[in-house]
């Protein structure tokens, strides 16, 4: 497999991640998670060939919760934890490019 | 078509809210038009260690829409994350089905705009979470309102089957009548409870491999689709011609110019980082659960048309005027259980729906369920009518009345809006008319039809409008005839 | 000094409440001012909730109800569990100031039974770490040494128990973070089975392994504060419906006949001598006792780091996007644009453990990653849940040392993040499996705690409790404490 990771990559994760670095820190984390990634690579010795991958251990099945509306009344206090705010709403620096996702 | 030489591949993913009573993932209600974050809580707000548990009702309005797509629904669901940072998305992840959608495998047969019918395959629906509502404010600030987020969406994705603008507006129509239908949501367009993502190519006719797809979000109109892509059509030909090379881009649709305007190019493909949700469990569906949601399931547009139509004698045209809305085709059915059953009966509760009821809508600008309009009253003013115990003319009385709730009956009758259909009470009185009016008997005999209007006239007006005239007419002959 | 918790178990102290020797009230004030003393060097508690305690303390002796056997005692709750009111931040710069208008699960639980909440305990950042060193506020120092670290990232519950400033602690165990710190500081340390705790307010780092757990110096203890923290929560969609027992109920009870598998993957290469010595003596001791010990094999131990790493970092980097200054907690001040907003508050936010573990989380999700790594990393998981089904099909439990190596110095490893990971070999495949693991103290080397692991089956600690306080009963470690010296 031998995946090395390069620095345009991990620049890319980074922009991703929303995380910002200087070039010097990119460097120091780019050998940091070439040998973690390299560590990781050792995976590629397991034959896992039909093997189900397990994403959670739970045993619950159909763990749902009935359609009745409860409302908290929490707005108030939410909005009182919000950076800023205002009219109720929370407040950011324009969005710009506006693209809905869902 | 845009141009003979090409053939246009439209597939189209429609966002459907469902109006459940609590969100998809927090009991927080699901209600439009409140003040901003008024149905928000923490795990709405993506708060530190709040964790999600799924709303049964929602699964259920879905397994609905799919049932009604005819998809095959998944026995076995495990909820995904797809991870992107926006502000109206507090956990930086939609709650969706990525790798395992409710339902596969469906299919909507389209009434074409040319007469013919096409099924149109939906490769796929699956239910997801809404996100809020971002506002842009003129101040360089954007204002965010959590009320939306978390409202059970169900998303759903024909196949690349439809070829023309035409085609997508029809598509939609039908769309919108069956999830009406299944009484999950009343896809109210202009409220963005229904929403198109529109994609569509162009390539040489003839040609096996598509063209690049150009992307289109968040359409809330069907008209805007059409016109869009009809745009599209031209847009896309006109650079295939001239040498140029369609982009893969995700442009958007400008009303006022009717085109379409670039909004970003994808160098790349988003990169989404979907993986399993481990903060829920799994759900499995079993063949007595979609039993038991499709004995709920409400009876389609299509299926009370046939009935309509074959059962009750109503016209097509009046048959699709009812199943515009869910509402009135319930309300129609009810009034018919409610004894309005007979074919005149029917035919008079759908001409009343369609007319009076419609106009007294429109004119108030409200909803039928809004009023104080019930089923049983429509169908006793119109069983007093078919018996002859009201003129239709008396009825426009009694509708006024019923629309304010009262009951047909004891109104009609305590306002003495009662025929007059008795021939021991219209004799007399007829006899007496004749008797003062020789001279249009003179003319009836003489063969003047306008004599027995005249005579009628006079009669309504001796009977303060009470007489039947049907019954009137009838006797009113054969007292002439006696003389 | 003044006052510490070395001489008293729960049921002691619960006694001593319902006869009148003290109130609720003074223990408070007695254990806020033995804090306040030692921890100025100890460094254990990022904040103290003095008013809180004492008004919690007083509403308790009011009531003089202590039929629930925490009513009324002090006890430390690890910063990543949400406190309704009171600052919880993970001990994260991004947190800080952020006041949860909501308990955690477990916070409820433990007001129900009249616990008396002193403070919040040290951890690293977000519980990722292994020594409470990434903690964005201050450095736990090792009760036994205060040139060591305390493990991590539940540092500062251990240290506050071993250091007799509190009876128990709640941690937080996602790869080890409850039974390492407990090895290190000589406690007992409990991570339940998956489901078992509801994670309701627990701040995720991995949604699919965290479990919230007790850190005491006693067995009994353990299990009696497990007791209350326990069960189903419909808030918590992976807790189970199960009833919970008393997990007291086998403890007491011999060990005769009791099968042990011991995998002869836990005492490979990395494991240090002391340890390997230390644990081997106990397992010994434990056959001594009527239980039969065979050499088993869990051939994909070896895997367990690489796959760990890469199914925590992926769902952390999931679990950590929402910090974006946006809806709580700290944004970064110079943001202008709405991409600084989110670019400047992670950046200054997060410190450098973090970011790590987001980056490699991110980019072994992203498109070209997933299979070679999510995906695989998720397969041998389920390789390691069949090593494990293997053995349990023919024994009790499995027992080997806890960490493959006695506590190291403070600043020793910070820099090295590969070798800080290989140091949670041993813990990491029981989160995997969602298996309840418990450390105990096997002995000292050094002067330094060794610790012992036992892990059960699903859902049944209270073997793994019978087993543990056989083995402390015939050697009585929880008598000796460490050296504490108060201003
Ligand atoms: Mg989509
Ligand atoms: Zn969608």
């Amino acid at each position: 497999m031998a995946t090395s990771i390069s620095k345009e990559e991990v620049a890319h994760v980074a922009d991703l991640a929303k995380l910002s670095f200087s070039d010097q820190e990119l460097e120091h984390f780019t050998g940091q998670l070439q040998e973690i990634v390299a560590m990781c690579e050792k995976m590629a010795e397991v034959d896992t060939t039909n093997v189900e991958p397990t994403f959670s251990v739970t045993p619950n099945v159909n763990h749902l919760r009935e359609d009745v509306a409860d409302n908290w009344h929490e707005k108030k206090a939410l909005l009182a934890q919000a950076p800023d705010e205002a009219a109720d709403l929370i407040k950011v620096p324009a969005i710009l490019n506006g693209e809905d996702e869902a | 078509m845009a141009n003979e030489n090409f053939e246009t591949t439209i597939g189209l993913e429609v966002h459907v809210e469902m109006q459940t009573n609590s969100k998809l993932l927090s009991p927080s209600p699901v209600h439009y038009g409140d003040a901003p974050n008024e149905n928000t809580n923490v795990i709405d707000w993506g708060y530190p260690g709040v964790l999600p548990v799924a709303n049964k009702g929602a699964i259920e309005y879905g397994m609905r829409v799919a049932l009604a797509l005819h998809a095959e629904i998944t026995e076995d669901i495990r909820w995904d994350r797809k991870n992107y940072v926006y502000p109206d998305n507090p956990k930086s992840y939609q709650t969706t089905q990525m790798r395992t959608p409710l339902g596969r495998h469906g299919y909507l047969d389209v009434n074409m705009p040319d007469g013919s019918v096409k099924r149109i395959g939906i490769e796929e629906l699956h239910v997801e979470e809404d996100a809020g509502k971002n506002t842009h404010g003129t101040d360089g600030y954007s204002y965010v309102d959590l009320n939306r987020q978390g409202t059970p969406l169900v998303e759903i994705v024909s196949k690349p089957d439809l070829s023309s603008p035409e085609e997508a507006y029809a598509y939609l129509e039908q769309l919108r009548r069956v999830v009406l239908f299944t009484g999950v949501s009343e896809a109210k367009m202009q409220e963005g409870q229904m929403r198109a993502d529109v994609n569509v190519s162009l390539r040489p006719r003839g040609s096996k491999t598509y063209g690049t797809r150009v992307e289109m979000k968040n359409i809330n109109s069907f008209h805007y689709v059409q016109s869009a892509l009809e745009f599209e059509e031209r847009r896309q030909a006109q650079v295939i011609r001239s040498g140029g090379k369609v982009r893969q881009e995700t442009r958007r649709y400008d009303e006022p110019t009717k085109s379409t305007l670039l909004m970003r190019v994808k160098e790349v493909a988003d990169d989404y980082r979907y993986f399993p949700e481990p903060d829920l469990s799994p759900i499995h569906i079993d063949q007595a659960w979609i039993d038991r949601v499709q004995a709920e399931l409400p009876k389609s547009a299509g299926d009370r048309q046939v009935a309509y139509v074959q059962d009750l004698g109503l016209e097509q045209y009046d048959a699709e005027v009812l199943t515009q809305t869910l509402a009135m085709a319930n309300f129609f059915d009810a009034a018919v259980n409610a004894g309005a059953d007979s074919k005149s009966a029917a035919k008079r509760v759908a001409n009343y729906l369609i007319g009076d009821v419609n106009a007294y809508l429109n004119k108030n600008q409200v909803e039928l369920q809004d009023t104080d309009l019930t089923p049983e009253n429509l169908a006793g003013m119109v069983k007093l009518i078919e018996d002859g115990t009201i003129s239709t003319k008396q009825a426009k009385k009694v509708f006024e009345a019923i629309m304010e709730g009262e009951e047909p009956e004891a109104y009609a009758k305590a306002q003495g809006l009662v025929q007059i259909s008795d021939p021991a009470v219209l004799t007399p009185m007829i006899n007496e008319v004749l008797d003062d009016n020789p001279q249009s008997i003179e003319d009836f005999k003489g063969g003047k039809d306008r004599a027995t209007g005249f005579l009628i006239g006079q009669l309504m007006k001796k009977s303060k409008g009470q007489a039947n005239p049907g019954v009137l007419n009838k006797l009113l002959l054969a007292e002439l005839n006696k003389r | 000094m003044t006052f510490n918790y070395f001489d008293k178990t729960l049921a002691d102290l619960n006694a001593d409440l319902k006869a009148g020797k003290i109130t609720a009230e003074e223990l408070t004030k007695e254990t806020l001012a033995n804090i306040q003393a030692t921890d100025e060097d100890l460094q254990a508690f990022v904040r103290m909730h003095e008013d809180e305690a004492l008004a919690k303390a007083r509403a308790v002796d009011e009531k003089g109800d202590f039929s629930n056997p925490l009513a009324g005692i002090p006890m430390a709750i690890k910063d990543n569990i949400a406190t309704n009111g009171l600052e919880t931040t993970g001990a994260s710069h991004i947190l800080s100031g952020f006041k949860p208008v909501y308990d955690a699960t477990v916070t409820t639980k433990l007001n129900d039974a009249g616990a008396v909440i002193v403070g919040k305990a040290n951890m690293d950042e977000f519980a990722m770490g292994g020594s409470t060193e990434t903690s964005y506020y201050k450095k736990t120092k090792n009760a036994w040494d205060h040139t060591k670290v305390p493990g991590g990232s539940s540092g500062g519950s251990a240290a506050a128990v071993a250091a007799g400033q509190v009876p128990y602690a709640l941690g937080s165990d996602t790869g080890g973070s409850i039974r390492q710190p407990a090895a290190f500081n000589g406690l007992v340390g409990m991570k339940p089975t998956y489901g078992r705790v509801s994670r309701f307010g627990l701040f995720a780092m991995a949604s699919s392994l965290d479990q919230i757990g007790p850190l005491t110096r006693t067995v009994k203890d353990n299990a009696l504060v497990l007791n209350a923290i326990s069960g189903f929560d419909k808030k918590d969609s992976t807790s189970v419906e199960l009833e919970v027992p008393d997990f007291a109920e086998k403890i007491g009870q011999d060990i005769k006949g009791m099968k042990i598998a011991v995998p002869e993957e836990y005492f490979q290469e990395g494991i240090s001598d002391e340890v390997a010595t230390q644990v081997k003596a106990a397992i010994v001791q434990l056959e001594a006792m009527g239980a039969t010990v065979d050499k088993v094999s869990l051939p994909h131990t070896q895997y367990g780091v690489a796959a760990y790493y890469i199914l925590m970092s992926s769902e952390a980097s999931s679990n950590l996007q929402r910090y974006d200054g946006i809806r709580y907690g700290f944004r970064a001040p110079d943001a202008k644009s709405l991409e600084e907003v989110y670019k400047n508050t992670r950046t200054e936010g997060f410190g450098d453990e973090v970011k790590r573990r987001i980056m490699l989380g991110t980019f072994s999700l992203s498109a070209g990653a997933y299979d070679a790594f999510f995906k695989k990393a998720a397969q041998i998981r389920t390789l390691i849940i069949g090593d494990f089904n293997k053995v349990f099909a023919d024994y009790d439990l499995i027992v080997g040392p806890t960490t493959p190596t006695q506590p190291y110095g403070i600043g020793e490893e910070i820099g090295d993040p590969k070798t800080m990971y290989l140091g949670d070999v041993l813990t990491i495949p029981v989160n995997l499996a969602g298996l309840p693991g418990l450390s105990i103290n096997a002995g000292f080397n050094g002067g330094m705690p060794v610790g012992m692991q036992l892990i059960g089956k699903p859902f049944d600690e209270a073997t793994l409790y019978q087993v543990a306080y056989a083995f402390e009963q015939v050697n009585h470690f929880y008598d000796q404490h460490p050296v504490v010296e108060g201003k």
